[in-house]
């Protein structure tokens, strides 16, 4: 019965509270071992810089992806519909511990942070001298393609970065023949950008990548790019997953790339963070051959290792990820033919069908959904339960009672009651917008009617 | 003990969200004299009045919660002040006779203000509910820091003024009564005390004055909390006695004694009274019997307007109420049933409670409210009754839907049905016999801050 266990659970847990804080008070006393602090030192001066082959700017490995910046703590965010909700405070601190460590790439974009990202990225880095960092920004007119509102984005790129040159300059998201046409051809957008460039204000011209194998082999082909940013990681390396439109794999990509020496920006190398949290018989395979590296190094360490990378992003909220990552490229540690193997059995275990997560990457591209839901949310709770055990799809599990409890109360600690996937109306708004071409309402239906299963059984 | 016993049962079943006090401790409200009149649960009903033909008012003393509040809010308090000889003994039998007629017909709601278990309802889960899930959300907070799912966070929000208002104006007047002379207000206002009172008039075992041994020191009545002690004449008004014995403790000459009578003759005249008392209850019993039958940019998240409740013109009654009828007559108010909805679908109004869906729906896994209903004005049901019984039925409003105010598809209502109700063809046609009325349509449209669906109730609950 349910009830009863319940109250079982609550003893356990004031047990449990009483005792750590006992244990804190203990180990208050006790003395520091000092090699384990050695160990999470972070170098300021070891991180492994790549070069532009077409300027010579020596970048860092690691990039900051200023797509994810620290919010104002959570509590406050559901009244924040409107406005900006990025705490500027520990931007600041982010952007100087970066700087500080080595890393001198920051990539940022119009539309990123419900539009606030480069004002705050700028506010950051114009504390720091022009010369210590490289800027990369984007042409994201996926609203209004018209000329004037594609001139305007760009004209606030450098008012918001506080900048008169663009280091890297990206035409933003394209993966197909109409949507680029629609965007860049016919509002003479990009012959502008060319003209930029030769004009010296855009330092370098590329393109972010979600889309077809045909299309990228056609933008390839029919013009000049100093660079190219695309998405590579150890699960989208060879195999090219099933809801994604991207026909064609990281390993192509790459490859052509490399064979026209243009160098290769890197997102996504962790997939929103779900590389960080893989299932748990991924990290035990992990921690089995290295019990100190975090999973997330890993993912790092299989991008970096590729010689054709300039850099790679990753989009870190908290000092730690920045910390970790700076430790992994501080320096680089190629990885061995083994642990190559060892990734590789790795992506076959994420891969299987029954860890299979939804491909959501939290890159926010489909927010605001009109009808109020938390889209990446719902999904992060959905793979995160999945990955982490707590996934109650079987009843005859033992352990199927404590699953479903953790579920359903994780999922309203995590999304507010009227943001969660029993309100999609279906109305398709979103899908349009996400680059990893999820059918997000009917992922939605899927994951309400688990829910749904779930509530039901008392 | 036993008073302690009760007092905190019965606050925990008006505290406690998650319904797991009420599988043990459920039958503290069952067994509380109004709501058992109401529920014709004549054994509950019989069971009280033995009690009190046998040892008087043990009901008032220890099993009422409002009675027990009283004595905690005077248990500091050394003496009363003693009362004047007559009693506001017309006051007293003129609410006791309005108050009956309210059991027969629509449960009053000056019934509902007297009822003494009610009365106690509204001042736990309006007053003291807020600081108990209050104190759960903070462990609820820790727990999550701790990555426990022990505790969850629990909404704790304003139902509605006038319940508060009410629950306020309740304890101070119950407070200032009870302070100044103890059971103040068993002895004037309340109607089962009054009720239990005539009774106990009859009882066979009370507190007895030994005459012959009584000095008329005073000791007694100062001691009494019912004012029910007339010490010159060394005699006991039995109407208000409620049999808390502390008279027989604080007598320094031992001469009252809590017994059964001596005399021969005083055993057979009481023994015909109480005869014709109990021909009297069973045909009030089986009254009670035959009443019971019946893009611009990523991210961000877009602003909810909060859910407003649309104009029904049937209100809706919880499933197992049979009726509106039957729920509207026998709510006490007594807000047992919003304390345990997890949904938050039954609110309380000024005196009745009601169904509504801005906040939730009535699930179909969920049965709570009738389980713990002390009145039988919801009646215990199952899941599986749930899903057949219709308590009202939707109706569609086609200005406010989003398929044609926003231009877009949508089938969440459709999708979302219980019972499939719904067809999308492609707005949403429903089925009136296959509706029950349960609100996940209305709860979850997305057309804010009027649903475009929404439910009216049915008189009659039926069975589908």
């Amino acid at each position: 019965m349910e009830e009863i266990s319940n109250s079982m659970d609550r003893r356990d847990f004031i047990k449990l509270v009483g005792a750590g804080a006992a244990l804190a008070a203990l180990s208050g006393c006790g003395t520091q071992e000092k090699s384990s602090a050695k160990q999470l030192e972070v170098p300021t001066d070891k991180m492994t810089y790549r070069i532009d082959p077409k300027n010579g700017n020596k970048v860092s490995l690691l990039g900051y992806g200023c797509m994810r910046w620290p919010r104002i703590s959570r509590a406050q965010k559901e009244s924040l519909t409107e406005g900006s909700d990025l705490d500027q405070e520990a931007v600041n601190k982010l952007v100087d511990y970066a700087i500080a460590h080595g890393v001198n790439f920051f990539d940022t974009s119009p539309r990123y942070c419900k539009g606030f990202s480069e004002s705050s990225t700028g506010i950051a880095l114009s504390r720091h001298p022009r010369d210590k960092y490289f800027i990369s920004t984007k042409m994201s007119n996926q609203g209004n393609p018209s000329r004037e509102e594609s001139l305007n984005i760009y004209k606030r790129s450098f008012e918001n970065l506080r900048v008169d040159y663009m280091d890297y300059y990206l035409v933003h998201n394209v993966g197909n023949h109409k949507n680029f046409k629609e965007r860049y051809i016919d509002n003479g957008i990009l012959d502008f950008m060319m003209k930029e460039r030769e004009a010296g204000r855009i330092r370098s011209l590329g393109w972010s990548f979600h889309g077809d194998g045909e299309f990228f082999d056609y933008l390839m082909s029919e013009y000049q790019w100093d660079f190219v940013l695309i998405q590579l990681n150890y699960l989208d390396w060879s195999n090219v997953v099933e809801s994604n439109r991207t026909s064609v794999s990281a390993r192509h990509q790459y490859e052509v790339l490399a064979e026209k020496n243009i160098p290769a920006m890197i997102m996504e190398p962790l997939l929103g963070g779900r590389l960080a949290m893989p299932h748990y018989k991924a990290r035990t395979m992990m921690a089995q051959t290295d019990p100190n590296a975090s999973a997330a190094s890993w993912a790092f360490r299989f991008a970096g290792s590729l010689p054709n990378v300039l850099t790679v992003l990753s989009g870190m909220t908290f000092v730690e990820h920045l910390q970790d990552n700076i430790r992994t490229y501080s320096p680089l540690a190629p990885l061995t033919e083994n642990e190559s193997a060892m990734l590789n059995q790795v992506a076959q275990i994420v891969l299987a069908p029954e860890n299979r997560n939804i491909n959501c990457t939290t890159c926010q591209y489909c927010m605001p959904c009109p009808y109020g839901l938390d889209i990446p949310e719902i999904f992060t709770h959905f793979n995160r339960s999945l990955n982490e055990g707590n996934f109650p799809d079987n009843k005859q599990d033992a352990d199927y009672r404590r699953a479903r409890r953790a579920f359903l109360v994780g999922q309203d600690r995590k999304i507010s009651p009227i943001r969660q996937a029993n309100r999609c109306t279906g109305c398709q708004i979103c899908r349009k917008n996400c680059p990893q071409n999820i059918n997000i309402p009917q992922e939605m239906q899927r994951i309400d009617k688990f829910t749904e299963t779930l509530k039901i059984d008392v | 003990m036993i008073k302690a016993f009760f007092i905190i049962a019965i606050t925990l079943l008006f505290l406690d969200f998650t319904g797991t006090v009420h599988t043990y401790l459920g039958w503290c409200a069952k067994i509380q004299l109004v709501p058992a009149i109401l529920a014709a649960n004549i054994a509950v009903f019989l069971g009280i009045i033995l009690i009190t033909l046998i040892f008087g008012r043990i009901y008032c003393l220890i099993i009422c919660p409002l009675g027990i509040l009283q004595d905690i809010i005077s248990i500091k308090k050394r003496f009363f002040y003693r009362p004047p000889r007559k009693p506001l003994i017309v006051l007293r039998y003129a609410l006791l006779a309005a108050f009956i007629p309210s059991l027969f017909f629509a449960f009053a709601p000056l019934a509902v203000l007297l009822d003494p278990y009610s009365a106690y309802g509204r001042i736990a889960s309006q007053l003291l509910g807020p600081v108990y899930k209050w104190a759960n959300n903070l462990f609820a907070y820790f727990a999550e820091s701790a990555g426990s799912y022990a505790f969850y966070s629990v909404d704790v929000w304003l139902k509605g003024i006038a319940p508060l208002v009410l629950a306020i104006v309740t304890l101070i007047a119950v407070g200032i009564s009870a302070w100044k002379s103890g059971r103040g207000y068993c002895n004037t206002i309340c109607p089962a005390g009054a009720f239990l009172g005539l009774l106990s008039k009859f009882s066979v075992i009370k507190p007895r004055i030994d005459k012959e041994k009584c000095k008329h020191c005073g000791m007694c009545a100062k001691n009494c909390k019912a004012a029910c002690i007339d010490t010159t004449r060394a005699e006991i008004d039995y109407l208000r006695c409620i049999t808390c014995l502390k008279c027989t403790k604080s007598c320094p000459l031992g001469a009252i004694k809590y017994a059964p009578p001596t005399g021969a003759d005083k055993l057979s005249k009481e023994g015909l009274a109480r005869r014709k008392l109990l021909v009297g209850t069973t045909l009030l019993a089986s009254g009670f019997a035959t009443r019971a039958a019946a893009n611009q940019f990523d991210g961000g998240l877009a602003k909810l307007e909060d859910k407003k409740a649309p104009v029904r013109t049937k209100p809706i009654a919880p499933p197992g109420a049979d009726s509106y009828q039957n729920f509207h007559d026998r709510c006490t108010s007594c807000q047992l049933c919003i304390t345990v909805c997890p949904n938050q679908v039954l609110r309380p109004g000024i005196t009745k409670a009601h169904v509504s869906y801005e906040r939730g729906y009535c699930r179909p896994e969920c049965v709570k409210c009738s389980q713990v209903c002390p009145t039988g004005a919801i009646h215990p049901i199952t899941t599986a009754d749930k899903s057949s019984i219709q308590i009202g039925t939707a109706v569609w409003n086609k200005e406010l839907c989003i398929i044609t105010k926003d231009k877009v598809a949508c089938d969440l209502c459709a999708r979302k049905c219980p019972t499939a109700a719904i067809e999308m063809i492609p707005f949403p046609m429903i089925d009136p016999y296959r509706c029950i009325g349960c609100g996940a349509c209305e709860h979850l449209c997305p057309a804010r801050p009027y649903s475009a669906i929404h439910v009216e109730g049915v008189e009659t609950h039926r069975v589908i």
